[in-house]
């Protein structure tokens, strides 16, 4: 198992230099820089800044330097914000996307399992139907056009919601259900097709000839089998719901990580972007190996650590 | 004996999108305590469907139950509500199925498969049904049971899980047994070994059997009366000396015909029966087996012959055995 969590923590290490890497040269490659403002800087004000961030050295020495404060975690000042260490305005925005951050992938988790779970209990009728035109809309409508969509009823024409901001619980609401919309349209159509698929199985026939209740044998065979896949969708579902926050964000005007975030593209704040850049992949590639975890945990028959000659295997042959 | 099964002209129809399946045609066959009865017949005859019709676990639609009656136990099955069957499944009737390697849970430890039965129907407390667990898999002659109970399905072999899945078919020690041909998917060798420990079972439990399969092999050594099943309808029953000694209807003894034999010339081959059952969705007027038959007569299309009474045990569904047709070179 030590060998197993080392190996696999080489392989994190190896994917995260790779993205710093790739980061860090692609946004030397996007002509302009942090003080390529509308109003033209005197040009040694421009100089003397950029010896002060280091921008004039050679870009090996650069690429050396940036991998050096990744290493210590010390992502240096902000080019735009002086007040600020990219370290402060990530624990400041952090704490904001990840609250929203949970409360999507909870609910989509709750509501996608609940509308799949539903429509393959009634594979034909009305809820089955209900539950996957809204999935389809779900999945098709882009969480931009769905957040503006329900700004515009449940705050500006109803006025049941704040439009903006992120404060009291009430404000969570809307930005919570468009960032939820897409990932839970998936779970329900990927809760639905698997069920569907497990309760073809012999096993729920044996669970069924024991005599125990119908509700029985959906929660402790069916769902059981069928949220497999869903567990491997968490991964990629916490990308969607990251990366889905950098637009939810800006329309609400929530002043988190994805907000930042994109401010710091727009402004070339190189390191800014580095620095979310790198905590989104940590969180991203931590997320992954969570998801490989939990895997073995739901179904014993996938042997994570990838070694044979220990359990039952063995006595198969007895 | 006691009778403790009485199925009477059962009737099964499955709707799908090309027409309404026939699978039963009206069967008729009784089980009585402590014995067993093998149903034989070639795939899609409709014995599965019987089987599953006893314990009501065909999915109902698309199927229905036409007509007919499930006498268990002097008590009628078919009018039986969902929650009255919870009462039967499990407890008054086990069941087995084919494939050992797809009818267990795949993600539930093996013994809280088997305890689930016992914490349901005997309201047994989680320590007691897993001692009875543990007891359950020693009678299934599963070695070290203590370690096994915690041991997922696929960590067994697939004899193993086939004992594990006979123990739990007998946890709550059922009156009635249905095998649903429960050593198909098996290897030869643990074909054999898991017959005997059914035998076994059975002689220490005193529970009846219902033994479906398609293979004469199985039922010669463990059954007392055979039910031969053609395109939904009984064709011949009788005792297993009857069946296999003096077959009457022509597909029981095609049947009889295409097992190999010992002590048979190596050049002999195999006799197969030609052709492919009727079509169940407009089933024939006449007798299923005619277009097969190789001493088919004009009346064998028009209409089916009744179960002619051949002794007192030994019933056969044939117009050979009708009075009229005495003298009839076969």
């Amino acid at each position: 198992m030590t060998r197993f969590l080392l190996r696999r923590l080489f392989f994190v290490l190896i994917s995260l230099w790779v993205i710093i890497s790739a980061t860090f040269f692609l946004m030397k490659a996007v002509p302009g820089g942090p003080f390529s403002a509308e109003k033209k800087v005197p040009d040694e004000i421009l100089k003397s800044l950029e010896a002060h961030y280091g921008l004039d050295k050679p870009l090996a020495v650069q690429y050396y330097d940036y991998l050096k404060s990744v290493v210590t975690w010390d992502l240096g000042p902000s080019f735009r914000y002086d007040a600020e260490t990219v370290n402060q305005i990530i624990n400041r925005t952090f704490k904001i996307s990840l609250v929203l951050g949970l409360e999507a992938l909870l609910l989509s988790i709750a509501l996608g399992l609940f509308f799949g779970v539903m429509a393959a209990l009634y594979h034909n009728k009305f809820q089955d139907y209900s539950s996957m035109v809204l999935a389809v809309i779900g999945m098709s409508v882009p969480s931009f056009i769905l957040a503006v969509f329900l700004q515009y009823i449940f705050a500006i024409k109803f006025d049941i919601f704040p439009a903006g901001r992120f404060e009291s619980p009430l404000h969570h609401v809307l930005p919570a259900l468009s960032l939820a919309a897409l990932p839970t349209a998936f779970i329900a159509r990927l809760t639905r097709s698997n069920m569907l698929e497990v309760l073809q199985q012999d096993y729920i026939k044996t669970a069924r000839a024991k005599g125990i209740k119908e509700n029985a044998v959906m929660i402790k065979h069916a769902i059981r089998n069928a949220i497999l896949p869903v567990v491997t969708y968490l991964g990629p579902l916490t990308a969607g719901i990251l990366t889905g926050s950098f637009v939810v964000e800006n329309i609400y005007g929530i002043p988190g990580l994805g907000t930042q975030f994109v401010q710091s593209i727009t402004n070339r704040d190189y390191t800014v972007i580095m620095g979310t850049t790198v905590f989104y992949s940590i969180i991203l590639v931590f997320m992954i190996f969570v998801v490989d975890m939990l895997y073995g945990v739901i179904d014993p028959r996938i042997n994570i650590t990838g070694d044979n000659a220990k359990g039952g295997n063995a006595n198969e042959f007895q | 004996m006691e009778k403790l099964l009485e199925v009477k002209d059962l009737h099964v129809s499955f709707q799908t999108y090309s027409g309404e399946v026939q699978a039963v045609r009206g069967v008729s066959f009784d089980v009585k305590k402590g014995e067993t009865v093998a149903i034989v017949g070639e795939s899609g005859c409709g014995k599965s469907v019987t089987a599953q019709t006893i314990i009501k676990l065909i999915p109902m639609p698309p199927g229905e139950i036409k007509q007919g009656s499930i006498l268990f136990n002097e008590k009628e099955i078919v009018t039986k509500s969902k929650k009255e069957m919870f009462e039967i499944r499990g407890k008054e009737i086990g069941m087995i199925f084919q494939d050992p390697m797809t009818s267990l849970n795949p993600t539930m430890k093996v013994g809280n498969q088997i305890r689930e039965g016992l914490i349901k129907h005997q309201r047994m407390s989680p320590r007691a049904a897993t001692e009875r667990a543990i007891e359950l898999l020693k009678l299934v002659e599963i070695p070290q049971p203590e370690k096994r109970i915690n041991q997922y399905p696929h960590e067994f072999s697939g004899g193993m899980r086939q004992r594990a899945m006979i123990a739990i078919a007998l946890a709550c020690n059922p009156k009635l047994l249905i095998a649903d041909e429960p050593t198909t998917a098996l290897d030869v060798t643990i074909q054999a070994q898991i017959l005997k420990l059914m035998k076994n079972i059975q002689k220490k439990m005193g529970t009846s059997i219902i033994l479906i399969t398609h293979d004469l092999g199985v039922v010669a050594d463990l059954c007392d009366r055979i039910v031969v099943m053609y395109a939904g309808k009984v064709v011949e029953q009788g005792t297993k000396r009857e069946i296999f000694k003096n077959p009457q209807h022509p597909y029981t003894k095609g049947l009889l015909r295409s097992i190999p034999r010992l002590d048979q010339e190596k050049e002999t081959s195999l006799i197969p029966i030609f052709g492919t059952p009727p079509d169940l969705i407009s089933p024939p007027d006449g007798c299923g087996f005619c277009e097969r038959c190789d001493d088919a007569m004009n009346i064998c299309k028009l209409e089916d012959a009744e179960l002619h009474q051949v002794s007192e045990t030994h019933q056969s569904r044939c117009w050979l055995l009708h009075p009229m047709a005495q003298g009839v070179e076969s």
